[in-house]
């Protein structure tokens, strides 16, 4: 047991005059405590209006990731304690438009998503009363691929998407890779040409933040550096 | 037709908008989006979620959805039809139980076809692994390999590739809507009533269809794998319509959730072989089920470990056992169980490659809901006529194909499979209804009042506090175990807290995302249809599947091998009972 401070930024559309603010509240924190069980204490026993997005507390459904000390990761999966600070600063995801506290708007997440075409493209009909074959070496290929939950973290410490809008983002290219890696989707030129633009992979300047703010340990720059391959390759040949 | 935008003309909180859509889906699980996959290919369709798409329950599924592929090894539809049976201690209708078994296969390939990234069999084939109960040779032979899968991550595969489907479907969806009434009248369902969570505002959903995948309601109980999301408002709203719903004292706890934390450890840990054992070093599985060990199905595995605890056999006496799977080694482990090794470290601080997992039996899911036909059509008595326009399937529904006890790996398939076929059914129906249904002008009426009240409540009580306290008390005395004094003590303090909840107390005030507001009407919700599960148990005095009454211990065809229906009417439960349809299987002693 800790007692830790939390300074959290609140920020209510319904109170523009008070505008954004940071709100301290201070726990007594057991172990074991994920930072999400402290935030559902803070606004289940002291002030409710406090809010932030939550469901699978498990680590695989996305929503409450948000910006713990600087860093981005899931409330969930954090162990208050382990990040060894009297003081815990919480924030919403930066970059994204804040809806309410600790609640971003998905807007830019579902639009870069839509950019890739996001849904496997095929024109050969599939086999009847069959799947389509796909050697385990094949399959393996899409391992760090096809994890991706759509937390947003890593978008969210891009400074291409600080820059630019309109950036389609890290978690969308990991989805493009993510088809253009699977040896059953026979269009991958649909999800690379409409990101083959100064919004989409060239605007990546391979700082590697999306990497590290991963909370899947997933690697969006790796798959970003493997569709640029792509792309130059397809000019050239 | 009566122009909806009458509906305006309401005090207080006010009607933002009327949306027009040939159908109208509720969850954006596998159920809700698997519907929306196939009416979408000809009509216009909108899906509402409380959450974003992905973050759908479902996704936190792990080790498989069941079909007899027979890509491993021998396998049949008749054998994956006994075992289902068999696993529900024969109350699943046996008629629904076929249909599941027998499209199975062909549900399982189309997701593969959609993209879905199974872990494959050398042959490039789909791969497949063993789960409690599902058998080989009618009950016969050993554990059979029926359970498809990627890796420990399939409800997630299966969750995204489905929104991906939709999306290039062209699907609209109402993502952080949270549904507030259903509009039926006259046996014909017109619409829902949804409040904007983000922006505030109640909006209402004028359709010609609706259909419910609004999922299960873990959190009634403490100690649950569910996420918080699952609070079953689905089932409360379908009882406000005046609907009654089937078998609610069916509950499933999952025998392997991580200590104090509830989160689900996959069966597909013992699939891969790992043991069960108690605190005195013991594979304690060998006293409940020497043939099938820990690969006896959900409930018998759970009450095992459940008396092993009680008994004093815990882990140093405490309230868990140990699911031992080290002797897989590190390769096996990391390639076919990443997640739970992640899952085991992140939240216990446990290395399973080289310490066992300290685990509980877990609020897991519902076996019972809205009473559904076999094409998804919700039933207005519970038995024969269908509410026109109004469809249900995944946890929320009961065809009933898991009757009292669940198989692992059939919840994926039946949401899947009947969300399916629900699509597939309201394409007919809007094929002959090319009609819209008249809205009523007070279509909103009680969603409005309900949020203008909750908005104005000024009591003393917490939301937190009554909801913590519903939840130790569903545990406590609905759990695993129950008898005829717990559950009588339990209907007076469901009534206790019925009126604590109307002198609560909701700290926020604002309209946009207001989550205080919303957690406060799930609360309303959870409460509601407990009673239901309690009265149910009450009554049914035997036990079978998961329903475990310590007074009544041995299961009871002549007199309960029926379905129970209840509906709420003012303060009182209804009751109504149907037979169990058997078709090629005869209940018989089930021994494991």
């Amino acid at each position: 047991m800790a007692m830790i401070t939390f300074k959290i930024n609140r920020y209510n559309p319904d109170d523009e005059k008070r505008g954004h603010f940071v709100q301290e509240y201070q726990l007594d924190v057991p172990k074991g405590y994920t930072v999400l069980d402290c935030l559902n204490d803070i606004k289940w026993k002291l002030d409710g209006t406090l809010t932030f997005r939550r469901s699978c507390r498990s680590g695989i459904c996305g929503s409450c990731a948000m910006t713990m000390n600087g860093v981005n990761n899931l409330a969930c999966e954090t162990q208050a304690l382990a990040l060894n600070c009297d003081t815990i600063a919480i924030e919403p995801l930066r970059g994204y438009p804040v809806v309410k506290d600790l609640v971003v708007s998905l807007d830019p997440i579902v639009r870069g998503l839509m950019a890739v075409k996001p849904y496997l493209m095929t024109k050969t009909p599939p086999p009847t009363d069959q799947e389509r074959l796909q050697s385990p070496e094949e399959r393996e290929k899409l391992d760090g691929l096809y994890e991706c939950i759509l937390c947003g973290s890593c978008t969210s410490s891009c400074p291409s998407f600080w820059a630019d809008k309109e950036y389609v983002g890290p978690h969308a290219f990991l989805k493009a890779y993510r088809f253009v890696a699977d040896t059953r989707d026979e269009c991958p030129g649909e999800h690379l040409e409409p990101i083959d633009d100064k919004h989409g992979l060239w605007r990546c300047h391979t700082i590697f933040n999306c990497v590290e703010a991963c909370p899947k340990d997933l690697n969006p720059t790796k798959a970003i550096a493997e569709l640029k391959k792509e792309l130059v390759r397809g000019k050239l040949g | 037709m009566k122009d909806p935008e009458s509906i305006h003309d309401v005090e207080g909180v006010g009607i933002h908008s009327v949306h027009r859509h040939d159908v109208v889906i509720i969850g954006a699980g596998l159920a809700g989006m698997r519907a929306a996959v196939e009416a979408s290919e000809e009509f216009d369709v909108a899906v509402i979620s409380k959450v974003f798409p992905t973050r759908s329950h479902s996704g936190g599924a792990q080790g498989g959805i069941a079909a007899s592929l027979a890509n491993e090894e021998e396998d049949h539809w008749e054998w994956h039809m006994f075992d289902t049976i068999k696993g529900s201690d024969y109350l699943g209708d046996q008629d629904a139980i076929e249909v599941l078994v027998r499209e199975a296969p062909a549900v399982v390939r189309e997701f593969e076809h959609y993209g879905c990234p199974f872990s494959r069999t050398p042959e490039g084939r789909i791969a497949q692994r063993k789960f409690g109960g599902h058998t080989k040779d009618f009950g016969k032979g050993g554990p059979v390999l029926r359970s498809c899968y990627a890796v420990d991550r399939t409800g997630h595969a299966l969750l995204h590739t489905l929104y991906e489907i939709c999306i290039r479907n062209e699907v609209r969806f109402y993502s952080e809507f949270q549904a507030m009434s259903l509009i039926v009248r006259d046996g014909v369902c017109r619409g829902v009533v949804a409040w904007d969570i983000i922006n505030g505002g109640m909006h209402v959903f004028h359709a010609k269809t609706v259909m419910f995948g609004t999922g299960g309601y873990g959190k009634v109980f403490k100690i649950t794998s569910n996420a918080m999301a699952n609070t079953g408002d689905g089932l409360s709203l379908v009882l406000k319509a005046g609907l009654p719903l089937e078998d609610m004292e069916f509950v499933q706890f999952h025998p392997t959730g991580l200590y104090l934390q509830g989160i689900l450890v996959s069966e597909a840990v013992r699939g891969e072989g790992g043991y069960l054992i108690n605190g005195k070093g013991e594979r304690f599985m060998e006293k409940y089920a020497p043939s099938k060990m820990e690969l006896a199905p959900r409930d018998l595995v759970s009450r095992s470990i459940q008396t092993e605890i009680n008994e004093g056999r815990g882990i140093n006496g405490e309230a868990y056992v140990h699911v031992d799977i080290r002797h897989l080694g590190e390769e096996k482990i990391m390639k076919q169980l990443p997640q739970i090794h992640e899952l085991a470290w992140k939240f216990m601080g446990i290395d399973c490659i080289k310490e066992p997992i300290p685990i509980q039996p877990t609020g897991h899911y519902s076996m019972g809901g809205i009473p559904t036909n076999i094409d998804g059509e919700v039933l207005f008595d519970g038995k024969k006529t269908p509410v026109k326009g109004f469809y249900a399937a995944g946890e929320c529904a009961c065809v009933s194909v898991h009757g009292g006890n669940r198989l692992g790996t059939n919840s994926l398939l039946e949401a899947s499979l009947f969300g399916r076929r629900c699509g597939k059914s309201i394409v007919r129906f809007l094929r002959e209804n090319r009609d819209w249904p008249e809205l009523p002008a007070d279509s909103a009426k009680t969603a409005l009042a309900e949020v203008e009240w909750l908005f104005k409540t000024n009591g003393t009580e917490k939301v937190g506090e009554i909801r913590d306290d519903l939840q130790v008390l569903m545990t406590n005395k609905c759990g695993i175990f129950r008898d005829k004094g717990t559950l009588e003590e339990l209907t007076g303090d469901l009534k206790k807290l019925e009126e604590r909840f109307k002198n609560i107390k909701i700290d926020d005030k604002s309209e946009k995302f207001n989550s205080d507001l919303l957690e406060a009407s799930e609360l309303g919700h959870m409460i509601e249809f407990c009673e239901l599960i309690v009265a149910g148990a009450l009554a049914r005095e035997e036990s079978r599947g998961a329903h475990s009454r310590t007074d009544f211990p041995d299961r009871d065809d002549k007199k309960w091998l029926k379905h129970t229906l209840a509906w709420k009417e003012g303060e009182k439960i209804r009751f109504d009972y149907k037979p169990v349809t058997i078709t090629r299987f005869q209940p018989q002693e089930r021994k494991y």
